[in-house]
């Protein structure tokens, strides 16, 4: 190239700067940099293309709305004593909302991979790939949050009441512990599967069932034997009638029982420590499918 | 000379395809080093084990001396990567994906800024970087990803097919834009498969072919070393194949010329390597006259890299990607990829 050109040092390396870099640098203040550069990065996107998050909202009103007016002149009583269903509803659509969000969290992740997006970032020096993970599930709790604010206000408005301070937050907490697990199994899912459409057809083949199989729409009681066992072990169902106790009760407490199982009674700290259990299975799960891609 | 890439006999499958068999070369600290090859020689998954992006299944891959393979995030370090799909999300700004660039290689608050508005002047980027990146053109958009690959001023800028898809203007700004990067000291691989790309811009280069390196070297010793010179002959503009063969059978007694190929492809024209004489061309055109043939265009040129390429493999890049285009599954290998 032409020798008397001036030298640019903006495209000088700076080897000096890596060494310091890498001698000076903390790996948990690197992990929290570039989490919090990921998240916003997926922020920016819903500000811009904000249609998912308004059909997350408008889809569990109509819920409320629908599922309200098919049951509307079901006989007084038939969900216990004067309980309206709209009471009885609220807590499954609250649920049943965070989790559709959660078990979609695993799709951009999987959109990135194909346009290889995800290249870019792993060929930066991360402080752990982790990072990935953890910006999508605080997008996605924060976008569940934010939905379960509309429901809870939609749903005081259509008459189900609304839970006191302390019951909120306990809303908050069990919507908080669903929504990590689900959102762990749909990112492993999302490293694991070969392409968005496989990803898709399990969402597909999972979402509604796994409603259906709860508690959502019609207490244990209502259903076939077989069902009430299945609806017993769906994570779902320990969501919602933790949930549907603090609409219906307002003097909860931890040992407040909360759901009764054909196999045994169990209160409102058991319900907690369940989830909580659920989650670290699921992230104990997901780790070889993260380490695979991640090693 | 220090050298800042080394590769020793990379070896990588996918599944029971080989993509590299044996590859091995060094990049020099300063040098524009090209690894020239048709589509689907092991350029591109190369670069993926330089860059950590894939897990070799044996050899030695270092950078400055350091490990990719036991110490991956060091390396990561010290490399840019500009992919050859520039992927880049459409909904944010080109400012916005350089400041998540930035942090992904943890700059500092304080030079982030002034940093990627140094490369955005040097870029030209100036009047694109606070639209979204979805409305950009082509050109714009690999300035962006050199922008993005140079952020964290590191050792060595990889480029993987950097003009594919490229207007021609765009594709002189980067040749250009090469040469400086060169000239401040910063390292540069880049792979192509456009023969006068690397010829025009690398220092030095390793020619691959089907997993394996042929040859090493500037090039023009790989030139020199095969020798001869390079005659083209067109007896007419589309020459009838029995005129053809009836020149090939003169020109073949000729005691300078050593081989002649009748080039089917360009309308039967010849493809002659002749030992460096003086008076090859007027002695080919007296031949061609006492039969009775005229000549339509004769011309003698230095081998090319092509030349080097059709030495070492017995066909031509032209040939090899033809061949490639037909018997490649690209979709597979993008799944086989992303694993």
């Amino acid at each position: 190239m032409v020798a008397t050109r001036k030298i640019n040092s903006a495209l000088a390396p700076n080897p000096r700067i890596t060494e310091q870099k890498e001698i000076t640098s903390s790996p948990v203040g690197d992990f929290i940099q570039e989490t919090l550069a990921l998240t916003k990065r997926l922020f920016i996107q819903l500000q811009r293309r904000p249609s998912t998050l308004i059909a997350g909202v408008i889809q569990p009103f109509m819920w409320l709305v629908l599922f309200g007016a098919l049951f509307s002149k079901a006989p007084q009583g038939l969900f216990g004593n004067d309980l309206s269903y709209a009471k009885f509803l609220a807590p499954g659509v609250i649920v049943f909302t965070a989790f559709s969000g959660a078990l979609n969290a695993g799709l951009p992740v999987m959109f990135d991979r194909e346009f290889g997006f995800l290249n870019r970032l792993l060929v930066a020096p991360l402080a752990s790939r982790y990072s990935i993970v953890a910006a999508s599930t605080i997008y996605i709790i924060a976008l569940s949050f934010i939905q379960t604010a509309v429901i809870v206000a939609a749903s005081a408005f259509l008459g189900a009441g609304l839970p006191g301070i302390a019951g909120l937050s306990a809303i908050a907490l069990i919507v908080f512990l669903i929504v990590l697990g689900v959102t762990a199994i749909s990112l492993g899912l999302a490293f694991a599967l070969p392409g968005h459409i496989e990803l898709i057809a399990v969402i597909f083949v999972t979402n509604l069932p796994l409603l259906f199989a709860s508690t959502a729409l019609a207490p244990l009681n209502f259903m076939a034997e077989w069902l009430q066992v299945v609806a017993s072990l769906n994570p779902l169902t320990y969501a919602i009638e933790p949930i549907r106790y603090l609409y219906l009760h307002g003097d909860w407490a931890i040992n407040s029982i909360v759901m009764s199982t054909p196999w045994l009674n169990i209160n409102f700290g058991i319900v907690i420590l369940i989830l909580l259990a659920f989650d670290a299975l699921v992230l104990l799960a997901i780790q070889p499918l993260l380490r695979r891609r991640f090693a | 000379m220090a050298v800042a890439v080394l590769i020793e006999h990379l070896q990588k499958s996918y599944g029971d395809v080989c993509a590299l068999k044996d590859i091995s070369f060094t990049v020099n600290q300063g040098e524009i080093f090209g690894l020239l090859g048709p589509n689907g020689a092991g350029k591109t998954t190369t670069i993926r084990c330089l860059c950590t992006l894939a897990k070799p299944d044996g050899g030695k891959i270092e950078v400055g001396g350091i490990s990719a393979i036991a110490n991956p995030k060091a390396v990561r370090n010290r490399l840019g990567y500009v992919a050859q799909e520039v992927a880049i999300d459409k909904v944010l700004t080109g400012q916005e994906l350089l400041e998540l660039q930035a942090a992904l290689y943890h700059l500092p608050a304080k030079v982030r800024k002034s940093r990627i508005a140094q490369l955005v002047e040097v870029l030209g980027l100036t009047d694109y970087i606070n639209k979204k990146t979805g409305t950009y053109s082509g050109g714009i958009r690999k300035r962006l990803d050199l922008a993005a690959g140079l952020l964290h001023q590191p050792e060595v800028l990889v480029l993987d097919e950097p003009t594919v898809g490229l207007d021609i203007e765009s594709r002189m700004v980067l040749w250009n834009f090469l040469g400086e990067l060169k000239q401040a000291g910063t390292t540069v691989l880049i792979t192509s498969h456009y023969l006068e790309e690397i010829d025009a811009l690398a220092d030095r280069l390793a020619i691959i072919d089907q997993g394996v390196v042929i040859d090493e070297g500037k090039p023009s010793e790989l030139k020199d070393k095969i020798g001869g010179d390079r005659v083209t002959l067109r007896i007419r503009e589309f020459t009838p194949q029995e005129e053809a063969e009836q020149a090939q059978n003169i020109l073949q007694s000729l005691p300078f010329v050593e081989q002649v190929i009748i080039n089917t492809a360009q309308g039967n024209s010849l493809n002659l390597i002749v030992k460096s004489e003086a008076n090859t061309l007027s002695q080919i055109e007296q031949s061609l006259n006492g039969i009775n043939l005229p000549t339509f265009s004769l011309a003698q040129s230095r081998p090319s890299l092509d030349d080097v390429y059709l030495a070492a493999t017995g066909r031509t890049l032209m040939d090899a990607e033809i061949a490639a285009a037909s018997t490649r599954d690209t979709k597979k290998e993008k799944k086989q990829q992303m694993k």
